[in-house]
């Protein structure tokens, strides 16, 4: 009974280590997003809070808090009320499966992909009732476009993690990256470079992020979603789009980049020089990288037409991934050397 | 010919191509130099012709310049300003009342183009508040405080301007 209780105290102390890090690069996240769009729009972006502005995060948060929430007099109460909690919930649970160094995982379970598929599945239904409670034409309009949004892309997403599955053999992510061994063109984002592209680009659309943030879409419909709310709820929303935002980038560096995997593995003389960093370091490093990429797209891209959206999303992912997972396919049965060859 | 120009827009959309060049475009703005200017520590120049907060000029023995002659409030087209005179103990004309409703002021500059004895002046600052009703009707002694704290940097820009008037 006793052993049981100690299990459960260890797996609380390890799910509170993941979320509360999780929340500081949420937090963090949105003051590098400000900064960094302003250093790429010439500006300086957000530097009198504390030192660089590094005290911003959590005054932004403060404020928040501190707001009224607003519930509006015809709005659907209960759902309302619910629906930032079903945004967040998924985008913490997917956390479980994620593995941040070799054994360093919360649910080593071997269904982790089709886990993480499931988790970020259900986000849209805090969108989509979110949109519905609001009882605002903005926000129903909103939740309706990311709704079909997010199903459209998912469908791409899905096809290019079968191709992941194929490769590797395995849903479970550890055993993923452990098939990726063997430094940096032994990882999958050589031989499954379209289906990188297109997870990559579809982990975009599927987080709301520009140039797919027609759910939002300021200059349209306001804020799309979350129209409505105030205060914690909508900080509530704010953090379940970074959490995404991470969640996805990490996705995409477990299978298209080796995870935790050092780069200079194979290369006689570095990859002792850089024995010593431990896997998780390498892992954050990937991760920053498309976080920043992130950004970057954001402060480029416009934002896409509606219908190019859904164009881009069926006419031309799903027949990319169909046709790169007939070739993986091949490739796997004339075992071609380095990737396929063990299979 | 048109086969050959498909083939190649087909190549460069599959390749991101003017993705990549957007992107190239804003990584090369993230190292620029930044033209921000921090406000409070920094601030435009401006010219010597500003028109900002009112003052009144004193002569450089403590004498009040101004000898209630109204023709600023005769002049002034938004009526922000309100005088009333009477000789003083030693017989010369000064004001008793000195005022101008900054809610009124449309910051025209005429009040200081039309006074024969440049007492009155818009000066420079441009970066005032008011924190309770009422405060946004200068008196008199509030106009003679800025002309005092400012008075130099009121000379200077009137000796800077002077050549072209």
């Amino acid at each position: 009974m006793f052993d049981y209780f100690i299990t459960l105290v260890w797996i609380v102390i390890k799910i509170l280590a993941i979320i509360v890090s999780l929340f500081l690069i949420a937090a963090y996240l949105s003051l590098a997003e400000r900064r960094f769009i302003g250093f790429m729009q010439d500006r300086i972006g957000p530097n009198r809070v504390g030192p660089y502005g590094l005290l911003q995060p959590i005054a932004d948060g403060l404020k928040l808090f501190l707001k009224e929430i607003i519930i509006p007099t015809r709005a659907n109460q209960y759902l309302f009320v619910i629906a930032p909690v079903l945004s967040i919930g998924p985008a913490l649970a997917a956390w479980a499966v994620i593995p941040f160094d070799q054994g360093l995982v919360l649910a080593n379970i071997n269904i982790g992909l089709l886990y993480l598929l499931a988790m970020t599945s259900l986000a849209i239904y805090g969108v989509v009732i979110a949109g519905w409670a609001s009882n605002s034409k903005y926000a129903f309009l909103g939740s309706l476009r990311s709704a079909a949004q997010i199903v459209s892309y998912e469908i791409a997403m899905g096809f290019a993690i079968i191709g992941v599955v194929l490769a590797a053999g395995s849903m479970n992510l550890t055993e993923i990256v452990l098939a990726q061994q063997g430094g940096l063109f032994h990882w999958f984002w050589l031989p499954l470079l379209p289906l990188f592209v297109v997870y990559w680009i579809s982990a975009v659309a599927e987080t709301n992020r520009l140039p797919f943030d027609v759910a939002e879409g300021e200059s349209e419909i306001v804020a799309g979603f979350h129209v409505e709310y105030s205060g914690i709820a909508f900080s509530i929303f704010f953090l379940s789009e970074y959490a995404n935002m991470t969640l996805v980038s990490v996705l995409s560096v477990i299978m298209f980049l080796g995870g935790w995997l050092s780069p200079f593995e194979g290369i006689p003389v570095l990859s002792t020089w850089f024995n010593w960093v431990p896997g998780i370091v390498w892992l954050m490093l990937k991760v920053s990288f498309f976080l920043f990429l992130f950004l970057w797209l954001r402060a480029t891209f416009p934002r896409y037409r509606y219908d190019q959206i859904m164009r881009l999303g069926w006419k031309v992912f799903i027949p990319i991934t169909l046709i790169w997972i007939v070739v993986i396919a091949i490739a796997l049965k004339v075992n071609i050397a380095p990737w396929f060859s063990n299979t | 010919m048109k086969l050959l120009k498909g083939l190649k827009h087909y190549f460069k959309s599959f390749l991101l191509w003017e993705l990549l060049v957007g992107l190239k475009l804003t990584g090369k703005h993230f190292f620029s130099s930044k033209v921000t200017l921090q406000y409070p520590e920094e601030k435009t120049p401006h010219s010597v012709r500003f028109r900002g907060i009112h003052a009144l000029r004193r002569y450089s023995n403590g004498e009040e310049r101004c000898i209630a002659c109204k023709l600023c409030e005769a002049v002034c087209p938004a009526l922000a300003i309100t005088i009333e005179a009477e000789p003083r103990a030693d017989g010369s004309r000064r004001t008793t009342l000195y005022e101008i409703d900054l809610f009124k002021c449309i910051y025209c500059g005429f009040c200081e183009e039309a006074c024969p004895v440049d007492a009155i002046v818009e000066t420079g600052f441009s970066d005032y508040h008011f924190e309770n009703r009422g405060e946004n009707i200068l008196t008199k002694e509030k106009l003679l405080a800025i002309g005092d704290r400012y008075e130099q940097q009121i000379a200077m820009d009137r000796t800077v301007d002077a050549q072209y008037r």
